[in-house]
């Protein structure tokens, strides 16, 4: 039993990761807190279940879900972020409307109804690990996760593009007098950052399910990572996506009424004595 | 006309409004006085404070909850008491924790302790409900008149507005608008920052908490959609559209709000896509709040730049 709640806590500390890293590398490098992140996340989750119903392929539903979402993270930042640029409050509001609209849509086109991504028929059923069996499209949510850490660490430590990402959160306004365009950096980070909210609507949408609400659950949750962690830190995502995921679990297992208090208790214990996470720094 | 005088001018003609309507639109008069309450208790500390929060839904919406449920086993002015007194312990609470940060980061970390609420609120069946909320008892008597009750909240609410204003005005308030424009000037200079803004979060908390009391004797139910976040962002909204750092615009900026919330609902069951795009128009064209907006289109008076 116990091995089965751990897998359960990896496996969403997992998801949890896909949508938070998105959202820090958008915090750490633009300064924009999206709070729209958990809105484009179940954008989508809708988008991969239209696809993959279509097509009958699931990665073609990740990929279309990926495309779209990082496309309205481009329309978003080009169409409106441009006219509050240096306000960090007013961003952050204008991504809370983004956000409404964005779910009241959703609710007009998809209803109240839950509905989950079907998933390919070589990741249904079980497969046999710490000597329970574990659904197996869980496990792949798990590889994933480790892999979009891989790679994202591989980009922004061993790449020309990681460099100017690191650069920029630092301090953008010497990486720009250098030369370099810093707002094609920051537009693809957005995009970037988006996509992966994509990515965690498609998984999420096979693994949680999809429903009005998934949105906000998701956010609180990625933003406690993000709090966590530290703005702009993958390593702090990562390691507050893990403890989230496993408080979580344990929390539902013994406390279930009380879960929030045990996932979000250590948060705040933690914040009085790191106030910007435990790899944060002042903005 | 002094301010004194004007201000007495204007609660006159508030007290005078509900002869001039039908008791559905007392009762939206009514919701516009406690939500203009819940958005000066938000000015407190975004217009003067300079930290913008995004829990006070949920600070509201607890003192609701606590007057609600403690009505069933204490007399009403109590349990109103206890509200407050919840609403000022959360605040307490929410304070130790975020009045280290500033800017973007205060605004986040105040969210994420907003939603808890709700989340507890949601999850924690046996005592709120769940999602199908809790109902009171407590529109008897002669709270059961709307305008008996519109009454009674302008005149709770005209004190405690009265008392943020002084609050604001106060040497207290004074230091806290030094922090606003330079907290390492007011650290050097010998203030103890943190503490300055802990008391700010209180009273604020303390404020939104009456609100919320107020609340639950308008709304006489209450379900997590009262500790949601749109209710943060509503009041918010509100305290921006009416001008952050004017205190008493918040009243345009709810009657504005909740006007246009009425008004929309006749043509279209989609309230939420119209509050995002007033929140996304309002941060584009006029962040500063459509009083101070409508004073630099006509040349009259400085801007005070509003939210950034």
């Amino acid at each position: 039993m116990l091995g089965f709640q751990l897998l359960n806590g990896f496996t969403f500390a997992a998801l949890l990761f896909v949508v938070a890293s998105g959202f820090t590398l958008i915090f750490g490098l633009l300064r924009i807190v999206n709070l729209s992140h958990g809105a484009l996340y179940l954008l989508g989750g809708y988008v991969a279940l239209a696809v993959s119903g279509w097509t009958g392929q699931f990665a073609a539903g990740v990929l279309a879900a990926m495309a779209a979402v990082a496309l309205a993270g481009l329309a978003l930042d080009q169409g409106l972020l441009r006219f509050v640029r240096g306000y960090e409050l007013r961003q952050v509001l204008l991504t809370v409307g983004v956000a409404f609209v964005l779910n009241d849509l959703a609710l007009v086109v998809w209803g109240g109804d839950t509905f989950t991504v079907p998933t390919p028929e070589a990741l249904t059923g079980a497969t046999e690990v710490l000597g329970v069996f574990y659904p197996t499209f869980r496990l792949f949510v798990l590889a994933a996760g480790a892999l979009v850490f891989m790679l994202l660490s591989l980009l922004i430590h061993r790449t020309r593009l990681g460099a100017l990402i690191r650069a920029g959160v630092d301090d953008a306004e010497m990486v720009a007098a250098t030369g370099i365009d810093i707002r094609r950096v920051f537009l693809g980070t957005f995009m970037l950052g988006s996509a992966l909210a994509g990515l965690g609507g498609a998984l999420g949408g096979a693994f949680l399910s999809l429903y009005p609400g998934a949105d906000a659950e998701i956010l609180v949750f990625s933003l406690a990572v993000v709090i966590i962690g530290g703005r702009g830190s993958l390593l702090g995502a990562a390691l507050g996506a893990l403890l989230i995921g496993l408080l979580n679990t344990f929390g539902q297992v013994w406390f279930p009424e009380l879960a929030y208090f045990v996932v979000f208790g250590p948060m705040a214990l933690l914040l009085a004595f790191r106030p910007f996470g435990l790899f944060g720094r002042p903005a | 006309m002094t301010a004194a005088a004007s201000a007495a001018a204007g609660v006159l003609a508030l007290a005078l409004l509900p002869f001039a309507l039908s008791a559905f639109h007392v009762g939206v008069a009514t919701e516009i006085l406690i939500f203009a309450l819940l958005a000066m208790s938000i000015d407190v500390l975004a217009g003067f404070a300079g930290r913008t929060p995004l829990c006070h839904g949920a600070i509201f919406g607890t003192s609701t909850y606590v007057v609600i449920l403690s009505a069933h086993a204490i007399p009403l002015p109590l349990a109103m008491l206890a509200g407050i007194g919840a609403a000022g312990l959360l605040a307490l609470l929410f304070g130790v924790i975020a009045v280290r940060t500033s800017g973007v980061y205060f605004l986040l970390l105040t969210l994420a302790l907003g939603l808890i609420v709700w989340g507890v609120c949601l999850r924690w069946t046996a005592v709120t409900g769940g999602e199908n909320g809790v109902r009171g008892d407590l529109r008897q008597g002669w709270l059961a008149d709307a305008r008996a009750l519109y009454w009674l909240v302008l005149a709770a609410g005209t004190v405690l507005a009265a008392a943020m204003w002084r609050l604001v005005r106060s040497p207290f308030g004074l230091t806290l608008r030094g922090i606003k424009d330079s907290p390492t000037r007011m650290q050097a200079l010998g203030h103890d920052v943190a503490r300055h803004l802990l008391l700010a979060f209180v009273a604020s908390g303390l404020f939104a908490g009456a609100a919320g009391a107020l609340y639950a004797l308008y709304n006489d139910f209450v379900s997590p959609t009262t500790v949601a976040l749109p209710q943060s962002v509503e009041g918010l909204l509100m305290a921006i559209a009416g001008g952050v750092g004017t205190l008493f615009g918040a009243l345009a900026g709810a009657a504005l709000l909740i006007g246009l919330e009425l008004f929309v609902s006749a043509w279209t069951e989609r309230w939420p896509t119209v509050l995002g795009l007033t929140a996304i128009l309002l941060m584009i064209v006029a962040p500063e709040g459509l009083v101070g907006k409508a004073g630099a289109i006509m040349g009259s008076r400085r801007s005070t730049g509003g939210i950034r």
